[in-house]
């Protein structure tokens, strides 16, 4: 069986990609994509509400990408990279698409999953009540993350998570968040 | 006690703690991975601060962007000063934020509402 990641994007025909990556995300990695997106937000002037908004929201999916991916499974074709993540940006209509991807492995699934359709079913009060709570409770784990991101993604675009998990193989899944951030919001 | 000067860089904010003027200001960008590592010196030292603060303190915080791991830390920061607060200083927090920026407005109104210590909410107008 072959598993291609790139099959299973979100919102294929949905806007122009201003940028795609795939492979390692580490600092500089991060650094690089934030620089040259709010580089092409300013060119197209894009208004500072929304670009603020934007920049906020790929600092937490990348650093989510950072804290939280784990090592890919034995058989992919990319063995290098210590976290293996997969991103695509793209200006949609209405907005700003960022779509992450990750492999999971199977122990973890039901953790993240479970976190994700707690964020879902939270009215936007009650995400506002859970950031603060996680806030003042939860010490910043051993990998790093402060357990807020998602949280404060949905909170700040103001929708759902959107996701899916691809069963890559027993072990694996690979996790795709399709965030879109508009200016309504 | 020695100052804390600190240059912003792209990801990690300009900070000036100055136990002399007890004026104290974190302003720029704080999106590193790593926040605990920026930010530990600066609880640590507000730390020592606390056993002989001024009689009054005010603390700015002018941030363009943070990321959700260093809201932890400035939370961390925030609980010092309220620590001081606490121990009858006056301890004032001046909270900046763009005119347009709803969301750094509700970020500063979420940590005035854990942390018991006057908050003021400015409005930078360009």
């Amino acid at each position: 069986m072959s598993f291609n990641i790139e099959n299973y994007l979100p919102n294929q025909s949905d806007g122009d990609v201003i940028l795609y990556y795939k492979g390692n995300v580490d600092s500089d990695v991060i650094n690089h994509v934030l620089d040259t997106v709010e580089e092409k937000m300013v060119k197209v002037n894009e208004q500072s509400k929304l670009r603020k908004k934007v920049y906020n929201v790929l600092v937490e999916s990348l650093q989510n990408l950072y804290h939280h991916v784990d090592k890919v499974p034995d058989d992919f074709y990319d063995q290098t990279s210590e976290r293996f993540g997969l991103l695509v940006i793209k200006k949609a209509s209405d907005g700003y698409r960022i779509i992450t991807g990750n492999f999971v492995h199977v122990d973890n699934i039901e953790k993240l999953e479970e976190k994700i359709k707690r964020i879902n079913r939270s009215s936007h009060e009650e995400i506002k009540e859970l950031y603060k709570f996680i806030l003042n409770h939860q010490r910043i784990s051993a990998k790093g993350g402060g357990g807020l991101g998602l949280v404060d993604i949905a909170r700040k675009t103001g929708h759902k998570l959107d996701y899916l998990f691809k069963e890559y193989n027993d072990h694996y899944s690979f996790f795709y968040l399709n965030i879109l951030v508009n200016e309504d919001k | 006690m020695e100052p804390i000067i600190i240059q912003g860089t792209p990801k990690t904010p300009t900070v000036k703690f100055d136990a002399s003027e007890g004026v104290f200001e974190i302003k720029g960008r704080s999106i590193p991975e790593n926040s605990v590592e920026f930010y530990k010196p600066l609880v640590d030292w507000l730390d020592r601060y606390k056993e002989s603060p001024l009689k009054k303190t005010v603390v700015s915080i002018r941030l363009e962007y943070f990321n959700t791991s260093s809201s932890k830390c400035i939370l961390d920061v925030f609980k010092k000063l309220e620590a001081i607060h606490k121990s009858k200083n006056e301890v004032e927090v001046n909270w900046y934020y763009e005119e347009d920026d709803e969301d750094m407005l509700e970020a500063g109104e979420d940590y005035e509402s854990i942390i018991r210590v006057p908050f003021k909410m400015i409005e930078i107008v360009e």
